[in-house]
């Protein structure tokens, strides 16, 4: 009995469930309720890790053919897949950061200057998790990670709305509402460059862009789109003998490209729709408790947010953020020496489309469509050094061909790896 | 009535609309069922309703249904003025 009820609570995605069984009962839900949420829950876990065997099955075959076309290590930098691979081995982590986090949110919230609450749920889960591959690495475990791990991400989930509100209230023209999305750090070097090079007076959104781009905050179609780049790019150099006799079992070259950056835009879709299944409970559990007992804090709403005050700024920012992608990698390229090997960061679609947007519509706020263009490419330039200095701290994990790409997860995990191998 | 919010990932914001939009039919004591997606899902769950920001609700037009179109997400003024037009607009055809 003793050895079921060990291994069932060892299992990550039961682990989660148990969050949500327990904040649907703190609700005083009926008992329908109460099933319903913590089965579908522990769903969305193991959806979730289905989704990463597909993003891990093509990601592996993308690094293979880089490694073997240009010699060296290529990273697409992708939440989600760096989330599906870790959840495996320290889900147990990530849910106990987790839960206590958001419960260290709140009375940092209460008891500090820093009044705001995170409610963009899918971001801490992944930045828990990251905290916990960290800590778990750095030699941390029990009570005692657990401990720091969510004292640290009470504290980030506050302090990043904090630190990107000024802006906020500039581009909204309110004090309402804080933004909460781990890429503050990249707004705001993005907001400043913007201040330096552009001028207000022009804003993007008095420009005539086309609307037809549109198309591309599919993101499904964008991640397809630009793995199907990327893909094709490294089959021509590794040319078609090698992929078909080692990797696709003599299907055409071209073909497997194809097929597997479809495929993985399908393994992103997927775990997309994991998240959405664990998430379903937790995130309007914690919405309305903390609102409940803060009704003084102001909540930190997900990079939408600002979308609708420039949606000019918006496609402007995400393709000027992956020009600065392509600008990084080569500068990449070029300081990577034998004798200092360097992960060569890929510009991935996710963050340049999202947390590019978003630095385009604050660059847009402080410098116009100038400051939109120069802040955002400044802001794709400087998501793509960032990985390169938080994979050390990764252990295992950070020799992946995939890592965390928004900004704060990288500065945060970069200080917090450093800290402890500090201390150690 | 269903009515489903979009958002490009179908995870943040669209997620907040969607409790919003809850507790606005709940003021309004219309029942209604509200789910959220991504916009590649969009088509595939038929609704009466399409509710998403300015920046996208251009996406969502061509699914069949009344799209709204919201400038600030957050605002539940603007959402329960802008909903109960399409509500009405669905109970008139």
């Amino acid at each position: 009995m003793l050895k079921f009820i060990l291994d069932f609570l060892s299992v990550p995605a039961v682990l989660i469930g148990l969050v949500s069984f327990i904040g649907l009962v703190a609700q005083k839900k009926g008992i329908s309720d109460v099933v319903k949420g913590t089965v579908k829950t522990i769903m969305g876990v193991l959806v979730l890790g289905g989704g990463a065997t597909l993003v891990v099955g093509a990601l592996g075959h993308f690094g293979n053919m880089f490694q073997y076309g240009f010699g060296i290590t290529g990273v697409v930098p992708h939440n989600e897949a760096v989330v599906g691979l870790a959840l495996e081995e320290f889900g147990t982590q990530t849910a106990l950061i987790m839960a206590f986090g958001m419960v260290a949110n709140v009375i940092i919230a209460r008891f500090t200057p820093l009044k705001f609450i995170f409610l963009t749920g899918h971001h801490t889960l992944y930045m828990a998790c990251m905290i916990g591959i960290i800590l778990s690495v750095g030699g941390l475990d029990g009570a005692a990670l657990v401990t720091v791990g969510a004292v640290t991400l009470g504290f980030i989930m506050a302090l990043f709305p904090y630190l990107a509100q000024p802006f906020v209230q500039k581009i909204t023209g309110s004090d309402d509402v804080g933004f909460g999305r781990f890429g503050t750090c990249g707004y705001i070097v993005a907001a400043y460059v913007g201040k330096l090079l552009g001028n207000k007076d022009h804003s993007t959104e008095e420009i005539n862009f086309p609307q037809s781009l549109t198309f591309l905050r599919d993101s499904s179609l964008s991640i397809s789109l630009v793995m199907l780049g990327l893909f094709f790019v490294v089959a021509i150099a590794c040319g078609p003998e090698y992929v078909e006799q080692n990797l696709s079992g003599g299907q055409n070259f071209l073909v497997f490209s194809i097929v597997q950056a479809i495929t993985f835009a399908g393994g992103v879709y997927v775990i997309l729709s994991g998240v959405r299944l664990i998430l379903a409970e937790i995130v309007p559990a914690f919405t309305g408790i903390a609102t409940t007992i803060l009704p003084n804090a102001k909540p930190a709403i997900d990079c939408p947010i600002v979308y609708p005050y420039a949606p000019n700024a918006v496609l402007i920012g995400f393709l000027s953020s992956f020009v600065g992608g392509v600008i990084g990698m080569g500068i990449l390229l070029a300081m990577n020496t034998p004798v200092n090997p360097l992960p060569i960061i890929l510009p991935s679609v996710v963050p340049h489309f999202f947390c590019g947007a978003t630095a385009g519509v604050f660059a847009n706020a402080t410098g116009g469509l100038r400051g939109c263009i120069f802040g955002s490419m400044a802001h794709g330039v400087f998501i793509t050094f960032l990985p390169v200095l938080l994979m050390p701290v990764l252990g295992s994990l950070g020799f992946a061909n995939t890592t965390f790409s928004d900004a704060d997860f990288c500065v945060v995990g970069a200080i917090l790896g450093n800290i402890i191998n500090l201390i150690k | 009535m269903k009515i489903l919010v979009c958002c490009s990932s179908g995870l943040g914001s669209s997620f907040m609309i969607e409790m919003n939009i809850k507790k606005v039919l709940q003021e309004l004591g219309i029942a209604g069922e509200v789910t959220h997606c991504d916009l590649s899902s969009a088509a595939s769950h038929k609704s009466d309703i399409y509710v998403g920001t300015r920046d996208i609700a251009v996406q969502l037009e061509g699914l069949g249904g009344i799209v709204v179109s919201l400038n600030n997400m957050i605002d539940k003024v603007e959402m329960k003025k802008k909903l109960s037009e399409a509500i009405d607009k669905f109970n008139g055809k």
